[in-house]
């Protein structure tokens, strides 16, 4: 079992930084789904987790397991590739259903359509 | 060969994913692995997808890092956005015309767009050929519209053709 306070310290101290600017990073996002103002708007901030927040976490994750186990571990590299594939998906379905809620219903922030659109 | 292992380099990374997810080079974990990066591509090819001629390594990196520069450059912007807010900031869609057809070069623009902190891909229209993208800190249409294609668009038509 491997714990821990084996890590050394410049490690430690590389780990904590990275881990907390990757988790100060995903709260200003997720502070910025509170405060921005419409639903569009909205879906910006939380991608500042997907992205920055989570590349800095699986970075400190590969330098910490890496140094604990004195062998390259790379696995979380695939946390990043996934999350980077699937979430944008999420999010234009997220749009796209508030922009026909809105198509149907009509108000709210929904662009101008333009004369050729149906 | 080509009806054996239709799809060798997703084969590959089919893999190389599992070894890195098993965590092990093991002979047991290679075989499993060789088994499912096999099962995976004849499924793959049972779909038929679209072939894709892959060019230009170089646009390739390029691209690459272009996206990660500006997604950090972006994930700054919008987290001053969040954490001071800008009076008089506007966010709204802007409707983008774009050259590229390939589906595949569709799909990597519609991610790099979405990825990016501050824009976000809503809405493809084929028929015309633009997309609606809605941008959080929207000063000037024209130029993001121009940032776009030149930044991304140039390069994927390079990689992937019309």
């Amino acid at each position: 079992m491997i714990q821990a306070p084996d890590l050394p310290g410049w490690a430690a101290v590389l780990v904590a930084l990275l881990l907390l600017a990757g988790a100060l990073t995903t709260l200003i996002g997720s502070i910025g789904l509170l405060r921005m103002e419409s639903f569009y708007e909205r879906v910006h901030p939380p991608t500042l987790g997907s992205t920055l927040g989570m590349a800095l976490i699986v970075l400190a994750s590969i330098i910490c397991f890496s140094v604990l186990r004195s062998r390259p571990s790379a696995h979380e590299v695939l946390i990043g590739l996934f999350l980077t594939v699937t979430t944008p998906v999420a999010f234009m379905l997220l749009a796209r259903a508030a922009l026909y809620r809105e198509r149907v219903e009509g108000g709210g922030y929904s662009p101008p359509v333009d004369e050729g659109e149906k | 060969m080509r009806r054996l292992l239709p799809h060798p380099l997703l084969a590959l990374l089919l893999f190389v994913t599992w070894l890195l997810l098993t965590q092990s080079f093991s002979p047991g974990q290679m075989l499993m692995g060789a088994i499912v990066a096999f099962l995976a591509t004849q499924a793959m090819a049972a779909l038929k997808p679209e072939p894709v001629k892959l060019r230009q390594p170089a646009a390739i990196a390029k691209l690459l890092s272009i996206v990660v520069a500006d997604i950090i450059r972006s994930n700054f912007a919008v987290a001053s956005l969040v954490l001071f807010r800008r009076r008089g900031r506007v966010s709204g869609f802007i409707h983008l015309p774009l050259e590229i057809t390939n589906s595949y070069g569709l799909a990597i623009l519609a991610v790099i767009i979405t990825a990016t902190p501050g824009s976000l891909w809503v809405e493809f229209d084929r028929h015309r050929s633009t997309v609606l993208v809605h941008v959080l800190d929207l000063v000037d249409e024209d130029q993001w519209i121009a940032l776009i294609k030149r930044r991304y668009e140039a390069l994927l038509l390079e990689i992937f053709g019309q």
